[in-house]
Protein backbone atom coordinates (compact mmCIF):
# COMPACT_ATOMS: atom_id res chain seq x y z
CA UNK A 1 0.00 0.00 0.00
CA UNK A 2 1.20 3.58 -1.00
CA UNK A 3 2.10 5.78 2.05
CA UNK A 4 -0.27 8.34 0.23
CA UNK A 5 -3.33 5.76 0.19
CA UNK A 6 -2.74 5.84 4.17
CA UNK A 7 -2.89 9.25 4.35
CA UNK A 8 -6.56 9.28 2.29
CA UNK A 9 -7.79 5.79 4.46
CA UNK A 10 -7.33 7.75 7.83
CA UNK A 11 -8.29 11.04 6.47
CA UNK A 12 -5.05 12.50 7.68
CA UNK A 13 -2.84 15.89 7.47
CA UNK A 14 0.97 15.38 6.37
CA UNK A 15 2.83 17.02 8.82
CA UNK A 16 6.24 16.28 6.80
CA UNK A 17 7.37 13.69 4.55
CA UNK A 18 5.22 14.89 1.09
CA UNK A 19 8.12 12.90 -0.97
CA UNK A 20 7.48 9.94 -0.05
CA UNK A 21 3.97 9.77 -0.25
CA UNK A 22 3.90 7.22 -3.13
CA UNK A 23 6.44 4.90 -1.17
CA UNK A 24 5.37 1.36 -0.25
CA UNK A 25 4.48 -0.46 2.72
CA UNK A 26 3.96 -3.94 3.63
CA UNK A 27 3.08 -3.92 7.41
CA UNK A 28 1.77 -1.72 10.46
CA UNK A 29 2.18 -1.81 13.72
CA UNK A 30 -0.44 -0.11 16.46
CA UNK A 31 1.04 0.69 20.59
CA UNK A 32 2.20 3.11 22.77
CA UNK A 33 4.11 0.96 24.40
CA UNK A 34 7.72 1.32 22.68
CA UNK A 35 9.80 -1.75 23.58
CA UNK A 36 6.40 -3.36 22.26
CA UNK A 37 7.11 -2.05 18.80
CA UNK A 38 10.30 -2.93 19.21
CA UNK A 39 9.80 -6.20 19.62
CA UNK A 40 8.62 -7.27 16.25
CA UNK A 41 10.57 -5.98 13.26
CA UNK A 42 8.90 -7.52 10.23
CA UNK A 43 9.18 -5.33 7.28
CA UNK A 44 6.68 -2.64 9.85
CA UNK A 45 6.73 0.37 7.52
CA UNK A 46 4.04 1.85 9.95
CA UNK A 47 3.52 2.83 13.32
CA UNK A 48 0.12 4.00 14.62
CA UNK A 49 0.26 5.87 18.39
CA UNK A 50 -1.06 7.77 20.37
CA UNK A 51 2.50 8.61 22.04
CA UNK A 52 3.82 11.74 21.83
CA UNK A 53 7.87 12.28 22.24
CA UNK A 54 10.75 12.30 20.79
CA UNK A 55 10.99 8.59 21.54
CA UNK A 56 8.61 7.38 18.84
CA UNK A 57 10.37 9.10 15.94
CA UNK A 58 13.39 7.26 16.86
CA UNK A 59 11.75 3.92 17.84
CA UNK A 60 10.46 4.14 14.13
CA UNK A 61 13.91 5.09 13.48
CA UNK A 62 15.64 2.26 14.67
CA UNK A 63 13.11 -0.34 13.13
CA UNK A 64 13.79 1.82 9.82
CA UNK A 65 9.72 2.41 9.53
CA UNK A 66 8.89 4.97 6.89
CA UNK A 67 5.46 6.22 8.36
CA UNK A 68 4.11 7.18 11.49
CA UNK A 69 0.32 8.24 12.24
CA UNK A 70 -0.59 10.03 15.34
CA UNK A 71 -4.05 8.79 15.91
CA UNK A 72 -6.72 11.14 17.87
CA UNK A 73 -5.87 13.91 16.56
CA UNK A 74 -2.62 14.55 18.93
CA UNK A 75 -0.50 17.37 18.08
CA UNK A 76 2.90 16.17 17.86
CA UNK A 77 6.01 18.54 19.33
CA UNK A 78 7.75 20.56 16.85
CA UNK A 79 10.91 18.44 18.28
CA UNK A 80 9.06 15.25 17.08
CA UNK A 81 8.62 17.08 13.74
CA UNK A 82 11.78 18.22 12.73
CA UNK A 83 13.39 14.96 13.82
CA UNK A 84 10.98 12.88 11.76
CA UNK A 85 11.86 15.35 8.89
CA UNK A 86 15.66 15.07 9.60
CA UNK A 87 15.66 11.43 9.55
CA UNK A 88 13.41 11.45 6.43
CA UNK A 89 10.11 9.96 7.96
CA UNK A 90 6.52 11.20 7.21
CA UNK A 91 4.56 12.28 10.07
CA UNK A 92 0.97 12.46 9.70
CA UNK A 93 -1.81 12.43 11.99
CA UNK A 94 -5.14 11.15 11.93
CA UNK A 95 -8.87 12.33 13.38
CA UNK A 96 -9.71 8.45 13.70
CA UNK A 97 -8.66 6.27 17.51
CA UNK A 98 -5.89 3.75 17.28
CA UNK A 99 -8.54 0.73 17.03
CA UNK A 100 -10.38 2.72 14.58
CA UNK A 101 -7.24 3.41 12.31
CA UNK A 102 -5.90 -0.02 12.43
CA UNK A 103 -9.13 -1.21 11.71
CA UNK A 104 -9.41 0.62 8.46
CA UNK A 105 -5.96 -0.45 7.12
CA UNK A 106 -6.09 -3.95 8.05
CA UNK A 107 -9.37 -4.02 6.19
CA UNK A 108 -7.83 -2.35 3.49
CA UNK A 109 -5.42 -4.93 3.25
CA UNK A 110 -2.30 -3.60 5.07
CA UNK A 111 -0.12 -6.68 6.85
CA UNK A 112 -2.84 -8.75 6.72
CA UNK A 113 -1.94 -12.54 6.40
CA UNK A 114 -2.61 -14.56 3.22
CA UNK A 115 -4.75 -17.21 5.75
CA UNK A 116 -6.89 -14.43 7.03
CA UNK A 117 -7.63 -14.01 3.41
CA UNK B 1 44.01 -6.22 9.44
CA UNK B 2 43.19 -2.17 10.31
CA UNK B 3 42.52 -1.40 14.07
CA UNK B 4 39.26 -1.74 15.47
CA UNK B 5 36.31 0.71 15.10
CA UNK B 6 35.46 2.28 18.50
CA UNK B 7 32.67 4.74 19.49
CA UNK B 8 31.91 5.95 23.12
CA UNK B 9 29.37 7.68 24.56
CA UNK B 10 27.79 9.85 28.01
CA UNK B 11 24.85 8.82 28.08
CA UNK B 12 22.63 11.74 29.91
CA UNK B 13 20.15 10.42 32.61
CA UNK B 14 18.43 13.56 33.13
CA UNK B 15 17.27 13.76 29.54
CA UNK B 16 14.73 11.58 28.71
CA UNK B 17 14.01 13.30 25.47
CA UNK B 18 17.60 13.13 24.58
CA UNK B 19 17.63 9.40 25.60
CA UNK B 20 18.73 7.34 22.14
CA UNK B 21 20.85 10.10 20.74
CA UNK B 22 23.26 7.59 21.09
CA UNK B 23 22.46 4.49 19.37
CA UNK B 24 20.81 6.81 16.92
CA UNK B 25 24.68 8.02 16.31
CA UNK B 26 25.91 4.79 16.20
CA UNK B 27 23.36 3.56 13.47
CA UNK B 28 24.42 6.34 10.99
CA UNK B 29 28.05 5.49 11.61
CA UNK B 30 27.69 1.45 11.06
CA UNK B 31 25.30 2.73 7.49
CA UNK B 32 28.37 4.78 6.71
CA UNK B 33 30.68 1.99 7.01
CA UNK B 34 28.44 0.18 5.09
CA UNK B 35 27.32 -3.34 6.88
CA UNK B 36 24.38 -5.01 5.99
CA UNK B 37 20.67 -3.43 6.77
CA UNK B 38 19.67 -6.78 9.37
CA UNK B 39 22.98 -5.95 10.95
CA UNK B 40 22.76 -2.82 11.69
CA UNK B 41 19.01 -3.51 12.88
CA UNK B 42 20.02 -5.78 15.44
CA UNK B 43 22.43 -3.42 16.91
CA UNK B 44 20.93 -0.39 16.93
CA UNK B 45 17.75 -1.82 18.36
CA UNK B 46 19.87 -4.03 21.11
CA UNK B 47 21.61 -0.62 21.88
CA UNK B 48 18.38 2.08 21.75
CA UNK B 49 17.03 -0.48 24.56
CA UNK B 50 19.48 -0.70 26.86
CA UNK B 51 20.42 3.00 26.54
CA UNK B 52 17.13 3.82 27.46
CA UNK B 53 17.01 1.37 30.36
CA UNK B 54 20.55 3.24 31.65
CA UNK B 55 18.00 6.16 31.36
CA UNK B 56 15.04 5.58 32.91
CA UNK B 57 16.42 2.85 35.64
CA UNK B 58 20.05 4.30 36.54
CA UNK B 59 19.93 7.93 35.99
CA UNK B 60 22.75 7.41 32.81
CA UNK B 61 25.97 5.76 32.38
CA UNK B 62 28.55 5.64 29.38
CA UNK B 63 27.80 3.36 26.09
CA UNK B 64 30.99 1.82 24.32
CA UNK B 65 30.75 -0.03 20.89
CA UNK B 66 33.62 -1.77 19.20
CA UNK B 67 33.53 -2.90 15.62
CA UNK B 68 36.57 -5.95 15.01
CA UNK B 69 36.80 -8.20 12.10
CA UNK B 70 34.13 -10.59 13.05
CA UNK B 71 31.68 -9.06 15.69
CA UNK B 72 30.50 -5.49 17.06
CA UNK B 73 30.37 -5.46 20.27
CA UNK B 74 28.03 -2.88 22.36
CA UNK B 75 29.30 -2.80 26.45
CA UNK B 76 26.32 0.03 28.29
CA UNK B 77 28.08 0.73 31.93
CA UNK B 78 25.95 2.55 34.84
CA UNK B 79 25.96 3.08 38.30
CA UNK B 80 22.58 2.56 39.11
CA UNK B 81 20.73 0.37 41.73
CA UNK B 82 21.90 -2.88 40.03
CA UNK B 83 19.02 -5.31 39.17
CA UNK B 84 18.27 -7.76 41.87
CA UNK B 85 17.06 -10.41 40.51
CA UNK B 86 18.40 -11.13 36.61
CA UNK B 87 16.66 -14.02 36.01
CA UNK B 88 13.16 -12.15 36.50
CA UNK B 89 14.29 -8.75 35.24
CA UNK B 90 15.05 -11.35 31.76
CA UNK B 91 11.40 -12.39 31.93
CA UNK B 92 9.04 -10.75 29.30
CA UNK B 93 6.66 -8.21 31.00
CA UNK B 94 8.69 -8.07 34.00
CA UNK B 95 9.34 -3.84 34.62
CA UNK B 96 9.66 -2.05 37.85
CA UNK B 97 8.49 1.23 35.56
CA UNK B 98 5.88 3.61 37.17
CA UNK B 99 3.44 5.11 35.64
CA UNK B 100 5.21 8.16 35.27
CA UNK B 101 7.61 5.82 33.18
CA UNK B 102 5.01 3.93 31.55
CA UNK B 103 3.11 7.06 30.61
CA UNK B 104 6.47 8.11 28.14
CA UNK B 105 6.23 4.79 26.43
CA UNK B 106 8.31 2.43 28.30
CA UNK B 107 8.03 0.06 31.10
CA UNK B 108 6.51 -2.48 28.93
CA UNK B 109 9.25 -5.18 30.62
CA UNK B 110 10.23 -5.99 26.85
CA UNK B 111 13.56 -4.39 27.03
CA UNK B 112 15.77 -6.74 28.55
CA UNK B 113 14.32 -9.97 26.60
CA UNK B 114 14.74 -7.88 22.93
CA UNK B 115 17.97 -6.99 23.69
CA UNK B 116 18.85 -11.13 24.34
CA UNK B 117 16.69 -11.59 20.73
CA UNK B 118 18.10 -9.33 18.42
CA UNK B 119 22.00 -9.92 19.62
CA UNK B 120 24.11 -13.12 19.76
CA UNK B 121 25.48 -12.47 23.19
CA UNK B 122 24.61 -11.07 25.64
CA UNK B 123 25.68 -10.88 29.28
CA UNK B 124 24.36 -8.93 32.83
CA UNK B 125 26.94 -7.71 34.93
CA UNK B 126 25.28 -5.73 37.98
CA UNK B 127 25.45 -6.13 41.62
CA UNK B 128 22.64 -4.24 43.94
CA UNK B 129 23.83 -0.64 44.49
CA UNK B 130 27.07 -0.62 42.66
CA UNK B 131 25.81 -0.88 39.03
CA UNK B 132 24.97 -2.99 35.87
CA UNK B 133 27.43 -3.46 33.12
CA UNK B 134 25.70 -5.20 29.83
CA UNK B 135 27.44 -6.42 26.82
CA UNK B 136 26.29 -7.72 24.02
CA UNK B 137 27.66 -8.85 20.49
CA UNK B 138 26.71 -8.80 17.46
CA UNK B 139 28.43 -11.50 14.96
CA UNK B 140 29.15 -10.18 11.33
N1 LIG C 1 20.39 -0.57 33.76
C1 LIG C 1 19.51 -0.99 34.68
N2 LIG C 1 19.69 -0.67 35.99
C2 LIG C 1 18.81 -1.09 36.93
N3 LIG C 1 17.72 -1.84 36.67
C3 LIG C 1 17.49 -2.18 35.38
C4 LIG C 1 18.37 -1.78 34.33
N4 LIG C 1 17.89 -2.29 33.17
C5 LIG C 1 16.78 -2.97 33.49
N5 LIG C 1 16.53 -2.92 34.81
C6 LIG C 1 15.43 -3.59 35.55
O1 LIG C 1 14.97 -4.68 34.78
C7 LIG C 1 13.56 -4.50 34.50
C8 LIG C 1 13.25 -5.05 33.12
O2 LIG C 1 13.91 -4.29 32.13
P1 LIG C 1 13.29 -4.22 30.66
O3 LIG C 1 14.12 -3.32 29.85
O4 LIG C 1 13.07 -5.60 30.17
O5 LIG C 1 11.84 -3.59 30.91
P2 LIG C 1 11.44 -2.08 31.22
O6 LIG C 1 12.60 -1.18 30.94
O7 LIG C 1 10.86 -2.01 32.57
O8 LIG C 1 10.31 -1.84 30.13
P3 LIG C 1 10.52 -1.67 28.53
O9 LIG C 1 11.93 -2.02 28.24
O10 LIG C 1 9.54 -2.60 27.92
O11 LIG C 1 10.22 -0.26 28.24
C9 LIG C 1 13.31 -3.03 34.65
O12 LIG C 1 11.97 -2.71 34.93
C10 LIG C 1 14.24 -2.67 35.80
O13 LIG C 1 13.69 -3.05 37.03
MG1 LIG D 1 13.63 -1.32 29.12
Amino acid sequence: MKIGEIKELLNAELLCGEEYLDHDVFAACCSDMMSDVLAFVKDQGVLLTGLLNSQVIRTANMMDMVCIVIVRNKVPTEEMIELASDTGLVLMRSPLRAYEASGVLYYAGLGRREEDG
Amino acid sequence: MAENIRFHFDVDGENFTSAGEASVAVKKKLRQLGFPPDVIRKVSIAMYEGEINMVIHADGGTADVEVTDDEIVIILADHGPGIPNVEMAMQEGFSTARDNIRALGFGAGMGLPNMKKYTDEMNIDTEVGVGTTITMKVYL
